[in-house]
């Protein structure tokens, strides 16, 4: 009876209903403002830049044999870090999620979550003066037994080298893909664990049958929030990498790397002026499509396999 | 009702409270300013500076000292760089620029009609550059100007090379690979840590002088900061920085003349006296050529010369007024002192001081 009655009366309309909307509406065209501002911004101040002639600017080069180094730099600190943190964030989540006992994990989960509260000054800091003397005697031995990879040529000797700066990069992206990984783990449906352990499986092949098939999009779009971070993080790359400009090198661990481009604003921004500035800004917008281009990746990624995930 | 009404209250008791803690701030403020001036010639408002970064640590001194003589006025100093600070100074965004090279002749014709006047534009601020050093063993370095270009440029590699043995005989010095540690941004130490290898190097250094570090080899680090961290990091490291940052790290004497001098304030600050002005500028305009290869070896010629630059004269009466004040106490015998137990810069000379505060006298209202 009282459902019909229901639906005949039209829903009422309560004035606190029409602000909520109002302001949920505004919030979702605000950002869509910011968004087209910062990218109309950047196309008209950066167009003078890319169009500038080798005279008219610092650098004394076009804009894309300029750019290109820094976006090799970006490009390949942001995987190498990605590389690195993303096994060790599936693995803590695991252990949060289904290894440790409850209590235990949650200080755990505490502690991982406190790392993304750490400012990337103090990473920077971190990295200059403690991390990077302490990896000197890594990089000569790696020099010593495999230098046939080009990757490990003749070592820096203060350590401040690409992948160092990917290990500090790596650290600041975890807490953000642990964070993520665990949500997506403990959403594994109850009965596919416990069909996997009733089948005989061990807690592994648990993980990987039941677990992983099911968390695949979360992980992957916790690894591309974790690039994302890894792409624009500015300041701690800029304190920790030694770089020389234009230098393109598959050599990790070498005195000479290749910037990124967000640090090679920041490092160059204060002493630049006319079209110099723009050449930076227009950097800046080639960052700002990577990164676009990356979360488009990761959309796609998690859209095609949304149907079997917790993710959506 | 009660709830209800506690619920209107509670909003009204906070903004009033924010309001009347709020007008008690501008109470303070007012009472301040209605203050009756101690002495008559104590200037007022604000004054806003900016650029080099360098000056900062000196400039923030500065105007420590200057707020507590005219309390009324207040000193913005916005470090975004040399050339930031002039490029604000002739759009007018800022009255007093900080630059750690003088105008070029471009940007004095631009800052002229700016002014509708002269530009006056003084010395402010002279630092030692430090060649910093780490090796296992070794506190003691001399090195001469085209051993440390050659180093810088990459063609002397190793600690024991005879280039570097012929400067130190006495020393044992290992084998170790040298590591050259240079600015990653851009900077005024460069500059003229380049404009002295340039010229006196005699064909060891080629990158020129340049703002930007021009030779792809060694390490670079962001700001005197970095470059100190990734010195003292490493083993056989060598850098260049502001002698007051230097830290416990050694510190390389260098080769004036026929004998080597240990970079002090004292011998940076003969330097001047040891230059000459930019010829065809006005008398206000004291722009240096600072003469790198001076031959006396009291002085040390690695320095860092940064000008506090300003118009002549000024719309407001009262803006001239404090641009003079400042820049009187800037240059000052006083102001340089300040300058020199804080900042750990060389103080300039009696002659420069009297030369400077000439040129600042002239600042007047239009």
């Amino acid at each position: 009876m009282s459902i019909t009655q229901a639906t005949r009366k039209a829903p009422p309309v309560r004035p606190g209903d029409r602000v909520f909307a109002g302001l949920s509406t505004g919030a979702g065209i605000l950002i869509l403002v910011i968004l087209a501002g910062v990218g109309i911004f950047l196309t008209a101040k950066g167009i003078p830049g890319i169009l500038a002639k080798p005279d008219e600017v610092k650098s004394g080069q076009h804009f894309l044999p300029w750019v290109w180094p820094l976006v090799f730099g970006t490009l390949i600190a942001a995987t190498i870090a990605l590389l690195i943190a993303v096994p060790v964030a599936i693995g803590v989540a695991l252990f949060i999620s289904h290894y440790a006992p409850r209590r235990l994990g949650q200080i755990f989960g505490y502690l991982i979550d406190l790392l993304a509260a750490v400012p990337s000054v103090v990473y920077g800091l971190w990295g200059i003066q403690f991390l990077a003397p302490h990896l000197v005697p890594f990089y000569a031995w790696l020099n010593k037994h495999l230098s046939f990879i080009p990757f490990f040529g003749e070592p820096s000797a203060t350590g401040r080298t690409i992948l160092t700066a990917c290990i500090v990069l790596a650290v600041m992206i975890l807490p953000i893909m642990t964070a993520i990984c665990r949500e997506i783990f403990l959403q594994t449906p109850r009965l596919h664990e416990e069909a996997a352990l009733a089948l005989g499986a061990t807690k592994w092949e648990m993980a990987r049958l039941a677990i992983f098939p099911y968390a695949r999009s979360g992980i992957v779009s916790a690894a591309m929030l974790g690039l994302g971070r890894a792409l624009g993080e500015t300041l701690a790359v800029a304190m920790v990498l030694s770089v020389t400009a234009g230098e393109v090198t598959a050599n990790l661990i070498g005195s000479s790397n290749p910037s990124t481009i967000a640090a090679n604003i920041a490092l160059n921004f204060k002493e630049s002026t006319g079209l110099s500035v723009n050449a930076l800004i227009a950097s800046g917008l080639v960052l700002f499509v990577i990164t676009f281009l990356v979360n488009f990746a990761a959309r796609a990624v998690v859209e095609r396999r949304s149907e079997f995930s917790g993710a959506n | 009702m009660n709830r209800k009404s506690l619920r209107y209250a509670a909003p009204t008791a906070a903004a009033l409270v924010l309001a009347l803690s709020l007008s008690a701030c501008g109470a303070g403020n007012e009472s301040d300013s209605t203050k009756p001036s101690n002495a008559a010639a104590t200037v007022s408002g604000t004054l806003n500076a900016g650029g080099s970064t360098a000056q900062q640590s000196a400039v923030a001194a500065w105007t420590k000292a200057f707020q507590t003589t005219n309390s009324g006025a207040t000193v913005n100093y916005d470090p975004v760089g040399s050339g930031g600070g002039r490029e604000q100074f002739i759009a007018g965004g800022l009255q007093v620029a900080g630059s750690d090279a003088a105008l070029t002749d471009d940007e004095l014709a631009k800052a002229k009609t700016k002014c509708k006047s002269d530009v006056v534009e003084v010395p402010t601020y002279v630092s030692p550059i430090a060649v910093i050093f780490n090796l296992k063993g070794v506190d003691k370095l001399n090195l001469s100007p085209k051993t440390l270009g050659g180093i810088f440029q990459g063609t002397i590699t190793t600690w024991n090379d005879a280039a570097i043995k012929a400067d130190n005989p006495d020393a044992t010095l290992p084998g170790t690979k040298i590591t050259p540690v240079h600015r990653s941004d851009d900077s005024g130490t460069t500059q003229n840590f380049t404009d002295y290898l340039d010229q006196t190097s005699d064909g060891a250094w080629t990158g020129k002088a340049v703002q930007t570090w021009p030779v792809k080899s060694g390490e670079g680090a962001e700001g005197t900061s970095g470059v100190v961290a990734a010195v003292k990091g490493g083993d056989g490291t060598i850098g260049y920085a502001d002698e007051s940052q230097a830290g416990d790290l050694g510190k390389a004497s260098i080769k004036v003349g026929s004998d080597f001098t240990a970079p002090t304030a004292a011998a940076a600050s003969k330097v001047l006296d040891a230059s000459e002005e930019v010829t065809g500028r006005a008398k206000t305009d004291i722009a240096i050529t600072v003469n790198r290869k001076v031959t006396d070896s009291a002085v040390y010629p690695i320095v860092l010369v940064s000008y506090q630059i300003a118009c002549q004269k000024y719309d407001d009466k009262a803006q001239a007024a404090l641009v003079k004040a400042w820049l009187t106490y800037v240059t000052s015998a006083d102001g340089q002192q300040v300058a020199a137990s804080s900042a750990g810069s060389a103080p300039l000379s009696a002659a420069f001081v009297t030369k400077a505060q000439a040129a600042v006298a002239t600042i007047a209202g239009a």
